[in-house]
């Protein structure tokens, strides 16, 4: 039986396909019908790791969820009853909380090969923008995740970030006490935050369905940026991908697992351990690593209101990348000055994630105020001009022309425009 | 337009140059002077027998720590996550670990005709706090609080090195330096003030094996026991941890071979 290219001997895969064609539609889609550029690097490995640790999160949540108790009395309890009594309670939820961690470092350095590759261009601001939607999400989730175990750090975390809605002029006060679930953070606070974040990951889920959907049309970039030309320029996904993935992924929970077993409370804040008391704020209330370069941002502006729109602000700005970047040439290799402006955005990232960490004092009041104003200057200024202005280097005509290693001059320049 | 992009090449090299020295400046910066804030905890580090790939603790100085909190830490700090069946990981048998249960009276309730009673506690009871609340517990310390230890070394910054560096961090307060009534002077507690009274003295525990109960020989044991109060399940952890290592990192192996192969099929 054939359908759609797709063949199997197997009568049972015969039986389902007939009805409905899945094993065909996965083989388009992940298997050996789906061509992909041949010269994708290590960092086109991120993507799947990305969907890995959502998928990590989502089964250990939802352990977890079975014993965890969301009310302000009891929620530190359960969590450490799950430590101790719990049958490898302890390995479930520590990989939960590291998970967050490898979630985001995947996801960082995913969003940083999009921005150095120009991933995010033409024909691809969609896929771009479903992704700034899935990491803002996950900005949440992890937020109200860490206030579930009802720590110090999970309240004050929970206390200063509601705070913030206060800020906004006239409603601000309802909102805040509307989102508390009374006037101050309390066992309300606490059971919508766990729906949210049992909710949350779900929708993720489904804008990763519709990330990959917006891929698969125009397929992947590649690190020479110029589209597919031809069968000469692709691989099938299956089998040369899906090994090359499955080879990062034991990389990838090898870390994981230094992590989880050696070092499990290393990326968490001891406060955490201490259960939460609205009586007694701690001396310094700080997000977890993931989120400070946003929180130095926060900071930076000395009014509440100011840092909330800088903050807000410091993420719309990546949904408007695609036309801020004013270059027809899209990897980051054929751009001589864009490139150096990268990495001085990557090293200004963490500043502001270091300044993040550190009490708002001293030297790091101003070094958070220049690496805030540098990142909007990087994003509003730099990327328009360099794009206008930069003379790029030629770049090669297509994916095979590379790999024999010719180069077209004048393919280069007509592309640029100038 | 040409010298415009060749001014755009140099404003960039120096742009660049100029962020890596400000950011090597200031991390420097911040490792050369630590800690803008005094009020931060100051502890050394030390090995432990749990530290390490496959550390496990020591039974013997886990024992020893168990007598030393219930001989002195007890009279004040509650241990309420730890139950006597727990014990058992201390290495001592079932009877022994039945007996230290039974030494403390545990409220139970109500019975037939409705009343509390209290009786002897069994293995699946907790350690019972000293005072049967925080505002009792504050009463009783000059209006301090004394933590419950269950956590401890989780819940610090150095975890067990600093609690081994409070125990061992009394002195006289140095010159110039004045108390605050009831407080002691300890070198490894934020401020340096503390209200707890210094909790060991010399011999404050005559110990069953034998072993010379001095200041630094007692506060290792109780920071052994309570280190395993805070991460009972270190030792599993550990274990499990260095099988599942091993397996990803020949499953990981053998996935790039076959990587390599499959790849090796292209042209
Ligand atoms: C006389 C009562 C008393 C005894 C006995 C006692 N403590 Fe304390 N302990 C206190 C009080 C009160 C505090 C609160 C101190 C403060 O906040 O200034 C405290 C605080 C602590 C802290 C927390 C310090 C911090 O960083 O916040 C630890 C750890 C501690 N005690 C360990 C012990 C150990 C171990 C023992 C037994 C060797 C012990 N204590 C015996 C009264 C006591
Ligand atoms: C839950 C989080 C995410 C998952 C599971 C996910 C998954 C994937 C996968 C599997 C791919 C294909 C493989 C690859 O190119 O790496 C991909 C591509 C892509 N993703 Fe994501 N992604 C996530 C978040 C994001 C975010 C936050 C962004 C950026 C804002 C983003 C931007 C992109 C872009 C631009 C592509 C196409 C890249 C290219 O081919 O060059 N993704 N994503």
């Amino acid at each position: 039986m054939q359908h759609n290219g797709f063949k199997s001997s197997n009568r049972i895969v015969q039986w389902i396909e007939y009805r409905l064609p899945i094993f065909s539609f996965l083989d388009q889609q992940v298997g050996t019908q789906y061509q992909a550029p041949k010269n994708l690097n290590y960092l086109w490995n991120f993507g799947s790791l990305a969907g890995i640790a959502l998928i990590i999160q989502i089964v250990t949540g939802i352990v977890l969820a079975m014993h965890y108790v969301p009310h302000g009395d009891m929620a530190f309890d359960s969590v450490e009853r799950i430590m101790r009594d719990v049958n490898y309670g302890w390995l479930i939820r520590y990989i939960h909380a590291n998970g967050a961690s490898m979630f985001f470092a995947a996801v960082y350095i995913h969003i940083f090969r999009g921005l150095y590759y120009g991933s995010y261009k033409f024909p691809r601001e969609l896929l771009w923008m479903l992704g700034l939607v899935i990491f803002v999400l996950m900005m949440a989730t992890a937020f109200m995740g860490y206030v579930l175990p009802w720590g110090q750090m999970s309240y004050w975390a929970a206390t200063v970030i509601t705070n913030l809605f206060s800020a906004i002029p006239w409603a601000g006060q309802s909102l805040t006490e509307w989102l508390w679930g009374g006037f101050v953070v309390g066992t309300p606070t606490l059971t919508r935050f766990y729906s949210l974040h049992y909710l949350i990951p779900f929708v993720i889920a489904g804008l990763v369905i519709l990330h990959i959907w917006a891929l698969h049309v125009h397929k992947s970039n590649n690190p020479l940026g110029v589209e597919v030309k031809g069968p000469k320029d692709t691989i099938a996904f299956h089998p040369y991908y899906t090994i090359k993935d499955l080879f990062s992924l034991g990389i990838f929970l090898a870390i994981f697992g230094f992590w989880v077993f050696y070092f499990p409370n290393y990326l968490g804040h001891p406060d955490n351990y201490i259960p939460a008391n609205p009586l007694q704020t701690p001396p310094h209330i700080v997000p977890e690593w993931y989120l400070l370069p946003f929180y130095a941002i926060l900071r930076a502006i000395p009014s509440k209101l100011g840092g909330v729109i800088a903050m807000g602000a410091s993420l719309a700005i990546l949904f408007l990348v695609p036309w801020l970047d004013t270059s027809r040439i899209r990897s980051g290799t054929f751009r001589p000055i864009f490139k150096q402006f990268y990495w001085l955005l990557v090293a200004d990232v963490l500043v502001l994630g270091y300044v993040g960490s550190q009490p708002p004092e001293g030297i790091f009041i101003h070094l958070g105020r220049i690496a805030t104003a540098y990142y909007f200057v990087h994003f509003l200024l730099i990327l328009p001009i360099v794009g206008w202005l930069e003379r790029p280097k030629p770049i090669p005509s297509s994916i095979s022309e590379s790999e024999a290693g010719t180069t077209q001059e004048a393919s280069g320049r007509s592309e640029t425009g100038t | 337009m040409c010298s415009l992009t060749d001014i755009l090449t140099k404003v960039s090299r120096r742009a660049v140059g100029l962020g890596a020295t400000l950011i090597v400046i200031v991390l420097g910066a911040s490792i050369a002077s630590p800690s803008i804030a005094t009020e931060s905890a100051k502890y050394e580090k030390r090995s432990w027998s749990f530290y390490g790939v496959l550390g496990t603790y020591d039974r013997a100085s886990l024992q020893r720590g168990l007598q030393v909190y219930t001989e002195v830490c007890a009279a004040c700090h509650g241990l309420k996550r730890v139950a006597f069946r727990n014990l058992l990981d201390l290495g001592f048998t079932e009877e022994e670990a039945k007996a230290i249960a039974a030494s403390y009276d545990v409220s139970d309730g109500p019975n037939e005709e409705g009343d509390m009673y209290m009786r002897p506690g069994r293995l699946s009871d907790y350690f019972v706090s000293p005072f049967p609340n925080d505002n009792a517990a504050r009463a009783s310390n000059n209006g301090s609080l004394p933590p419950d230890l269950s956590l401890i070394t989780k819940a610090r910054t150095g975890g067990p090195d600093y609690l081994y560096s409070l125990l061992t961090g009394y002195s006289d307060p140095p010159e110039g330096e004045s108390l605050l009534e009831g407080m002691s002077y300890n070198s490894a507690f934020p401020g340096h003030q503390i209200a707890m009274p210094p909790p060991l003295v010399s011999d404050a525990v005559i110990y069953i094996d034998g072993t010379n109960a001095t200041i630094p020989q007692m506060s290792q044991d109780i920071t052994q026991f309570l280190s395993w109060a805070a991460e009972s399940k270190l030792e599993e952890r550990k274990r499990l941890g260095l099988k599942v290592m091993i397996f990803l990192i020949i499953l990981t192996g053998l996935l790039y071979a076959v990587k390599r192969r499959v790849w090796s099929g292209l042209h």
